[in-house]
C-alpha cells in the first residue's frame, strides 16, 4: 500500500516536472507566434522597400534598417571572425600552456562577461569621440566586434582541438611544415564548427540593440555609402519607434511588429542555418572518430 | 618500366617555406591573441577614466539616496538596490521553472521530447532582446495593468522578461552538471532499493548542486547586465527611488544609461555618473562572474554554450 | 653501411621521467623489411617515431645518433620537413583527412610545390603503387572517408608514396583491419620493398615472420635482440627473446 502510494507520488511529480519543462516551449511559441501573427499585418512591399518618413510613420517602410543591420554585421564579422579565428589557432595549436595562453582565455571569458551596454559606452567614448569615427556602421560594427569577438575565439579553438591528431601527423609525416598543416588540413576539418560558432556569434549581433544604440545614430532615413555614414539598425528602430517618433500608437505598434518580424526571420535563418552545418559536422566527426 | 620508376622520374622541385615565414606567422597568430586582452585592458581604461569624477563623489555617490541630475544629485543607491531586486525576483522565477526542468531533461525525459525542448530553449537565447521587450511591453504589462492595476510597467512585469532571458542559460548548464553525476552514484543508490526520485534528491542533485548554483550565479549576472527587454517594461520613472511593492515603475542601472546617455552634456558630471555607472555594472557582473568561476572548477559561460554545441 | 643506423639512442618522455628508449643500436639495411616486435610499451614505436623525428611532437628528448644514409638527423642544420619528405609513415589507425581521395594522395607533392599538371600522374601511380586504383579509379572526387578500413590504409599508403620517400615507417598497420584487408597490405609490402627500405611495427609474430627480412626484438626499452627473422624465429640466442616469440609472456 505505501509504495503504491509512492509510485503514484512519483508519477504526479515526473508530470508535473514535464508540464514545468513545457514552459520553455510555450514561452517560445507565444513569443515568436505572436510577433509573426500581427507583424504579417505590417509587411508590405513599401514597408521593406522604403525608407522611414518619421514625421508621418505609415507612409515610410524600413529598407535602410534592414540593410543597415546587415552593414553593421558584415563589418562586425569582418573584424571579429578573421581575429577570433587566429586567436583560436594560436590558442589551440601554437601555445603551450603558459601565463600567455591562461591570461588570453582568462581575458576573453572576461570580455565575453561584459554587459553589452558597457561595450557601448565604451565604443561611445572611444569609437565615437576618442577616435572620431562619430556615430557610424564603422563604429557600430566594431564595438559589435568586440562583442563577439570572444565567440568567435573560443569556437575556432574548440573546433580545431577537436580535430583528431592523427591528421596533424599524418601532414607533418609527409613533410608539411606546421602552417602548410594548420592551414591544408586542421582549418579544413575544422571549418564547419568554426562557421558554427561564428553564426552564433552573428545572431547575437544581429539582435543585439543597446551597443548599436550609443554606437550610431539612431533616426536614419538613409542608406549608408561609407563606413563613416550613420546607420540605421532594426533593434534600433523598434525601440526609437515605439519611445522617440512622435506618431499614433497604433501605426508605432504595427511597424515595430514589421521590424520585429523581418528581425526575427534573419536571425532564425542564420539559426537554421548554424544547426545544419553543426547537425552535418558533428556527424562527420562520429564518422571520424567511428 | 613500373608505376614507381615513372613516380621517380618526375622531378621534384622542392619550394620550401622559409622558417622566417612560418615564425612571422606564428607571431602575428600571437598578437590577433592578444588583441582580446588589450581590448579588455582599453573597456577598462577608457570606462575607469571617464568615471573618476563621478566615483571621487564616493559616498554620495555609492550610496546616495537620490539621483536627480538635474540638480547635481548622482546617488545611485536606490537603482542598484532595485537592479538586485528585479535581478534575484528574475532568478528565483528562473531557478523555479528551470531546475526542474533539467532534471526532467537529464532524467526522465525521452528522446523526441528532448529534442523538442533542448532546440526551443536555444532559440529562447536567441531571441533579441528588444523584441522580447516588445512583446513584454505589448502582452504582459496589459496583462499586468489590466488584472492588478497600476501602470503595468512595474517590477511584476520586469521580473517575468529577465526570467524568459535567464531560463536558457539556468537550464543548460544545470542540465550538464546533472548529467555530469557519474551514473555508478545512480546504479549504486538504486541497488540499495531508492527509487528514481529518492536518488536524484539524494544523491543526483546534492552532487550537481554547484553546477546548479553556477547557472544561477551566471543567469543573475546576465538578469544584472540585460539592458533593452528589461528596459522596455519597467516604467523608468524619472526619480528612481527604492520600491515598495512589485507593481510600481523602477529604474535598474542599464535602463539609466540608455535613457539619459542621449542628452547628457558631454564633460558634465551627469556624463560621468553615466560612465561610472557602466563601471559599476561591470564590476558587479564581474564579481558574478568570478564566483561562478571559482564555484565550479572550470570555466563556465561562453566556454559551455560553445561545448554544449557539440554534444546534442 | 645501413640505411638507417642509430648509435646509443636514448629518447626520453615527460621531461625526463620516462625513459622510452635506452641505448638502441642497429643497423637497417636498405630495401630490406625489418619488422620490430616486442611486449606493448617496449620502446618500439617510440624507435619508428625516433627515424622521422615525430617523436618532438609529444615533447621528447632524444640522445644519441640516428644516421640516415651516414647523415646524423639530430645534429646539424636537417630541415625536418625535407627529412620526413624521405622518411614517409603510415599509422596504426587509417587516417585519411576528410577530403576526396584525389586531394589526399596529391595533398603531399602539392605541399611540396608540385604543380597541377603533373599531379594527376602522381596520384595515379600512387594508388596503382598502393593497389587501390582499380577500386577507386572512377570515384578519385569522393571522399576519402567513405572508403573501408582496409581501402583507407591502402589510400594512406598511396598519400606517402606520393611524395617519393626512400623509407617508409609501418606503425602496426594492420591492427585495425580484418584478415583480408591484412594479407593485402602484406602483398603490398613485399612489392614495395623492392623500391623502399621498409620498418614495420608489429605486434603479430606471424606478420614478422612472414614479412620480413630482418626482426629487432625490443623489451623495456631495450633492444634485446636483432637479426635475420629466420634466424630469430628458430634459433634465438636470447631467453627472453624465445620465451617472447613462443608465447609465454607478452
Amino acid at each position: 500500500m505505501e509504495a503504491m502510494k509512492a509510485k503514484v507520488g512519483e508519477r504526479v511529480i515526473k508530470a508535473c516536472m514535464c508540464v514545468i519543462a513545457l514552459i520553455s516551449v510555450a514561452v517560445l511559441l507565444t513569443v515568436v507566434g505572436y510577433i509573426f501573427f500581427y507583424g504579417m499585418h505590417a509587411i508590405s512591399p513599401g514597408f521593406l522597400l522604403k525608407s522611414p518618413d518619421y514625421t508621418a510613420l505609415d507612409r515610410g517602410g524600413i529598407l535602410p534598417q534592414i540593410i543597415g543591420s546587415l552593414c553593421l554585421l558584415g563589418v562586425c564579422l569582418l573584424f571579429a571572425v578573421p581575429l577570433g579565428i587566429a586567436s583560436g589557432i594560436y590558442l589551440a595549436e601554437y601555445a603551450t600552456e603558459n601565463v600567455i595562453t591562461k591570461s588570453v582565455r582568462f581575458f576573453v571569458e572576461c570580455l565575453a562577461g561584459i554587459p553589452s551596454i558597457v561595450i557601448g559606452l565604451f565604443g561611445l567614448i572611444f569609437l565615437v569621440y576618442y577616435l572620431g569615427f562619430g556615430p557610424s556602421l564603422l563604429s557600430g560594427g566594431l564595438a559589435l566586434g568586440f562583442m563577439i569577438l570572444p565567440w568567435t575565439v573560443r569556437a575556432s579553438e574548440e573546433a580545431i582541438k577537436a580535430v583528431p591528431d592523427s591528421y596533424r601527423e599524418a601532414s607533418l609525416a609527409l613533410g608539411a611544415s606546421k602552417w602548410q598543416t594548420v592551414r591544408g588540413v586542421v582549418l579544413k576539418s575544422a571549418y564547419p564548427g568554426i562557421i558554427t560558432g561564428i553564426l552564433l556569434g552573428a545572431g547575437k549581433a544581429i539582435g543585439e540593440a543597446a551597443v548599436i544604440l550609443l554606437t550610431t545614430g539612431g533616426l536614419v532615413t538613409y542608406l549608408p555609402h561609407s563606413l563613416l555614414d550613420d546607420v540605421g539598425a532594426l533593434p534600433v528602430y523598434i525601440y526609437m519607434v515605439l519611445t522617440v517618433v512622435p506618431a499614433s500608437r497604433a501605426v508605432a505598434e504595427s511597424y515595430a511588429f514589421g521590424a520585429s518580424l523581418v528581425l526575427i526571420s534573419i536571425f532564425m535563418l542564420i539559426s537554421v542555418f548554424a544547426m545544419s552545418l553543426r547537425n552535418r559536422y558533428v556527424r562527420r566527426m562520429s564518422v571520424i572518430r567511428g | 618500366m613500373n608505376a614507381l620508376e615513372h613516380v621517380r622520374d618526375v622531378k621534384f622541385e622542392f619550394k620550401r617555406m622559409g622558417l622566417g615565414k612560418e615564425k612571422i606567422i606564428e607571431k602575428l597568430l600571437l598578437i590577433s591573441a592578444l588583441a582580446s586582452i588589450l581590448i579588455v585592458f582599453f573597456i577598462i581604461a577608457f570606462m575607469l577614466k571617464e568615471s573618476i569624477p563621478a566615483l571621487a563623489l564616493g559616498w554620495d555617490f555609492l550610496f546616495g539616496m537620490r539621483w536627480q541630475p538635474s540638480h547635481n544629485q548622482f546617488g545611485i543607491l536606490p537603482i542598484v538596490v532595485t537592479t538586485f531586486v528585479v535581478g534575484l525576483g528574475a532568478l528565483v522565477i528562473a531557478a523555479g521553472i528551470g531546475i526542474p526542468t533539467a532534471i526532467y531533461l537529464a532524467e526522465f525525459s525521452p528522446a523526441w521530447l528532448r529534442n523538442v525542448i533542448k532546440p526551443s530553449v536555444e532559440m529562447l537565447v536567441g531571441i533579441p532582446s528588444v523584441v522580447l521587450g516588445f512583446f513584454g511591453l505589448m502582452v504582459l504589462v496589459v496583462f499586468i495593468r489590466d488584472s492588478f492595476g497600476g501602470y503595468g510597467e512595474c517590477i511584476l512585469a520586469g521580473w517575468i522578461i529577465l526570467a524568459i532571458m535567464t531560463l536558457p542559460h539556468v537550464i543548460s548548464i544545470s542540465e550538464d552538471s546533472i548529467r555530469a553525476v557519474p551514473v555508478s552514484y545512480r546504479e549504486a543508490s538504486l541497488a540499495l532499493g531508492a527509487t528514481q526520485l529518492e536518488t536524484i534528491r539524494r544523491v543526483v542533485l546534492p552532487n550537481a548542486r554547484s553546477g546548479i548554483l553556477a547557472s544561477l550565479i551566471l543567469g543573475m549576472g546576465n538578469a544584472v547586465g540585460e539592458t533593452m527587454a528589461v528596459l522596455m517594461v519597467i516604467g523608468n520613472p524619472e526619480i528612481p527611488w527604492i520600491p515598495h511593492s512589485v507593481l510600481e515603475p523602477v529604474r535598474v542601472l542599464t535602463s539609466t544609461i540608455v535613457l539619459e546617455y542621449s542628452y547628457v552634456v558631454w564633460g558634465s558630471m551627469h556624463q560621468h555618473a553615466l560612465f561610472a555607472i557602466g563601471v559599476v555594472l561591470f564590476v558587479i557582473v564581474s564579481i558574478l562572474n568570478l564566483v561562478t568561476t571559482v564555484a565550479v572548477k572550470g570555466r563556465f559561460g561562453i566556454t559551455t554554450v560553445i561545448k554544449g554545441v557539440w554534444k546534442q | 653501411m645501413g640505411k638507417v643506423e642509430t648509435r646509443g639512442l636514448n629518447v626520453y618522455y615527460r621531461g625526463g621521467r620516462v625513459h622510452a628508449l635506452k641505448g638502441v643500436s642497429i643497423k637497417i639495411e636498405a630495401n630490406k623489411i625489418t619488422a620490430l616486435i616486442g611486449p606493448s610499451g617496449c620502446g618500439k614505436t617510440t624507435f619508428l617515431r625516433a627515424i622521422n623525428r615525430l617523436n618532438e611532437l609529444n615533447g621528447a628528448r632524444t640522445e644519441g645518433e640516428v644516421l640516415i644514409d651516414g647523415k646524423d638527423i639530430y645534429n646539424g642544420n636537417i630541415d625536418v620537413n625535407l627529412l620526413r619528405r624521405r622518411v614517409g609513415m603510415v599509422f596504426q589507425q587509417p587516417n585519411p583527412f576528410p577530403m576526396s581521395i584525389y586531394d589526399n594522395v596529391a595533398y603531399g607533392p602539392r605541399i611540396h610545390g608540385i604543380r597541377n599538371n603533373k599531379l594527376s600522374g602522381i596520384v595515379e601511380d600512387s594508388l596503382k603503387r598502393a593497389a587501390l586504383w582499380d577500386e577507386v579509379k572512377d570515384r578519385l572526387d569522393s571522399s576519402a572517408l567513405m572508403l573501408s578500413g582496409g581501402q583507407q590504409q591502402r589510400l594512406c599508403i598511396a598519400r606517402a608514396l606520393a611524395v617519393n620517400p626512400e623509407i617508409i615507417l609501418f606503425d602496426e598497420p594492420c591492427s585495425a583491419l580484418d584478415p583480408i584487408s591484412t594479407a593485402r597490405i602484406e602483398d603490398l609490402l613485399r612489392e614495395l620493398k623492392e623500391d623502399y627500405t621498409i620498418v614495420i611495427v608489429t605486434h603479430n609474430m606471424q606478420q614478422a615472420a612472414r614479412v620480413s627480412d630482418f626482426t629487432a626484438f625490443f623489451l623495456m626499452g631495450e633492444l634485446i635482440e636483432f637479426g635475420e627473422t629466420t634466424r630469430i624465429f628458430e634459433r634465438p640466442k636470447d631467453k627472453r627473446t624465445e620465451d617472447y616469440i613462443t608465447g609465454r609472456f607478452g
